[in-house]
């Protein structure tokens, strides 16, 4: 059978996401934000709620996500994406209202206010991105940088006793009686991104049902910074982040 | 003509946003006005008009709630003292550089720091200069009543939306503690979707097929687009400059003398006026109600008639430098001020103005 | 009953990560030696005959710049 038979209209079965838009992300080539922008996309145009949906970009990497989304935008301060997202839902309670935050936003800066919109119980959707480092600014520790790991501010290894442990922040929020739906997926296969669509979905399914706030955690790569190509940054993450960071729900109810 | 009720002018200010149709309040804490969130909650106006209240867990937290709530389209404020704002002004500069209306009400402490918990007017500069980073100033209004505190809330956020810009009530304790007679306006609706959309065409609504996405952010990485975004914010402080100037006169026609005062400073001064007058002395009070746009022109207007101005502030000296400003040392500009928490007495202050035109 | 794929690569908006290339299953993707107008490398079909269009490569693809099409044969 030639390719020009196969290549019809109706035989497509994969294609961009009209909920995308068509402009080229500024990500490194293989960061893992644009298969989650795309999984977020999906689940946004299959659930039909794109003139229903606002989303909060933060600061970092992902400030541009406006650019790719399709939707209404507000970029917030650097950690505060959760205080936005609050008084955004409870304003206009009919719109399903997420966050789009990486580890240094949300587990650092913004500690205060992802553990306090999460013990509301506010119902919006965060996904939380962990990549252990910080991206744009080029590489140093972030609150979920791995012991040993090496990043340009902790240029030897991070060690305990000069700068503390890497963050669980996912297992402390689940901790939070707000929360419904708290769960750790990643992205570095088919079958892991399906998973982490199929949670994502969920997430804003409990918001329309008022069940309180959905956290989903999507341990990712950073391969610039990890200075590994973007295929060997995934087996980095698989042998190196999912044993601190296991995947699965945490609370589902 | 409506009943008059006796109340704090921090209540007048909670009073005044529900009927004016405020969307939402966000707020933490803070001695001196801990009484507008107070006010709020017993009132339970979700209850009524449905705007909603919410406690939050840092001034923050709240202001950054007020940049969500009004990238909606919302009439939302928040109220805080002193070291809050302080705390505030990193949210107010990205809801100036974002272009979003809201109010915040700065219900003036004494600092620095912890400060106390006494009256003063030293966030003048923070408030009236910007405050945050960069290139942005906000609408300030300066009550100096309780009517003045219930009266400036609709006010400001007609200015707040006519600008898309943040607007601020910059009291003090004194004007937020002290009860007065309030005569309050009927309920007024808050805006329905359809008049957000009208009203706030860039606002997140919702993005629909009849138009391109709303984004609402302050960042702008290519320096010809970001210094056209900052012409645009200078371009509407000058527009505000011209039109939405505000001030208060009590015998200027005459004057040879003048006090400058804003806030619960300017009844004071009226006093000395009065005690000057008796005395044979053509004193008049000039009351900056706006005190960004200043009442530059006024000034500049009656300093060909004056001997002498004095600014009399609860700090150090801050708008001082404004009048100094306008007058570019045609005349002396005096200051006289009290700092800690402390209140002059009308004979303290008719005291130190006759010592400086001796 | 078999299944036969294809897949069209927008080659202007890849980047060549390889993500695509590691996650298929039947060898089918390959990575170019030439580079497109932003100079990266991109994804193609070095073998063609393999394809079963079972959407992997596109699922992970960071850029969406994958289109896939299966019939059945």
């Amino acid at each position: 059978m030639d390719i020009k038979d196969i290549i019809k209209p109706e035989n497509k079965v994969y294609g961009k996401s009209p909920v995308l838009t068509d402009n080229i992300m500024h990500y490194c080539p293989g960061c893992s934000h644009g298969t989650v922008h795309k999984l977020i996309a999906e689940v946004i145009d299959e659930m039909g709620i794109q003139d229903k949906t606002i989303g909060i970009s933060p600061v970092g990497c992902s400030v541009f996500a406006y650019n790719y989304l399709d939707i209404d935008w507000q970029q917030a301060a650097h950690g505060r994406a959760p205080a936005l997202a609050t008084a955004t839902k409870r304003l206009c309670p009919d719109k399903y209202v997420f966050t789009y935050q990486g580890d240094g936003d949300l587990a650092s800066i913004g500690t205060a206010e992802i553990i306090h919109a999460c013990n509301r119980g506010e119902n919006i959707v965060v996904i939380f991105i962990n990549n252990a480092i910080y991206g744009m600014t080029g590489g140093q520790m972030a609150p979920t940088t791995l012991l040993g790991q090496v990043t340009a501010t902790t240029p030897y290894g991070r060690r305990a006793d000069l700068n503390g442990f890497p963050l669980k922040i996912t297992e402390l929020i689940a901790q939070l009686e707000g929360t419904c739906y708290v769960t750790r997926q990643s992205v570095q296969n088919a079958a892991s991104a399906r998973k982490t669509k199929k949670a994502i979905r969920k997430a804003f399914e409990n918001s329309a049902m008022n069940k309180g706030t959905s956290f989903v955690e999507v341990v990712c790569t950073c391969n610039s910074n990890w200075k590994l190509s973007p295929v060997k940054a995934n087996q980095w993450m698989v042998e190196n982040m999912f044993p601190f960071y296991p995947l699965g729900d945490m609370k589902d109810r | 003509m409506a009943e008059k009720i006796l109340m704090k002018g921090n209540e007048a200010i909670a009073r005044a946003a529900i009927h004016c149709g405020c969307d939402g309040y966000f707020g933490y804490p803070i001695t001196p006005q801990s009484e507008v969130m107070e006010t709020l909650m017993e009132e339970m106006p979700w209850e009524t008009t449905g705007m909603v209240v919410l406690q939050a867990e840092s001034e923050t937290s709240s202001i950054n709630m007020l940049y969500g709530g009004a990238s909606c389209g919302k009439r939302v404020m928040t109220s805080s003292s002193s070291p809050g704002i302080s705390l505030m002004c990193e949210g107010i500069s990205y809801l100036a550089g974002a272009e979003l209306p809201c109010l915040v009400v700065n219900v003036v402490r004494g600092g620095p720091g912890l400060g106390t918990i006494q009256p003063g007017q030293g966030d003048y500069f923070q408030m009236v200069k910007g405050g945050g980073h960069g290139d942005y100033k906000c609408i300030v209004l300066a009550p100096a009543s309780a009517q003045d505190m219930y009266d400036f809330v609709s006010k400001a956020f007609d200015l707040a939306f006519k600008y898309r810009t943040p607007a601020i009530i910059l009291s003090d304790g004194v004007i937020g503690q002290m009860m007065e007679k309030v005569e309050m306006s009927e309920q007024k609706p808050r805006w329905t979707d359809e008049e957000i959309k009208k009203n706030s065409p860039w606002a997140c609504t919702g993005k629909t097929n009849d138009r391109k996405q709303n984004i609402i952010t302050s960042l702008a990485l290519d320096a010809a687009v970001h210094e056209k975004l900052n012409e645009r914010l200078q371009a509407k402080y000058k527009k505000m400059e011209e039109e939405d100037v505000l001030f208060d006169s009590y015998m200027t026609e005459d004057a040879e003398h003048l006090l400058v005062a804003y806030g619960s400073m300017s009844r004071i001064c009226q006093s000395v006026v009065e005690t000057a007058r008796e005395n044979g002395i053509k004193l008049g009070l000039l009351r900056p109600i706006t005190l960004f746009p200043f009442a530059n022109k006024e000034i500049d207007r009656l300093v060909p008639q004056l001997k002498s101005i004095m600014s009399v502030e609860l700090s150090a000296g801050q708008m001082v430098e404004d009048v100094r400003l306008v007058v570019n040392g045609r005349i002396p500009v005096n200051f006289y001020g009290r700092l800690g928490g402390i209140v002059p007495s009308p004979e303290e202050v008719y005291e130190a103005f006759v010592k400086s035109i001796k | 009953m078999a299944l036969k794929g294809a897949i069209v690569v927008d080659t202007e908006k890849c980047k060549g990560c390889g993500i695509c290339e590691s996650n298929c299953p039947t060898k089918t993707i390959g990575i170019s030696t030439e580079v497109n107008g932003k100079g990266y490398p991109f994804a193609y079909m070095a073998n063609p005959d393999a394809c079963t269009g079972c959407t992997n490569c596109a699922t992970v693809c960071p850029d969406s710049v994958i289109t896939v099409y299966r019939v059945k044969i």
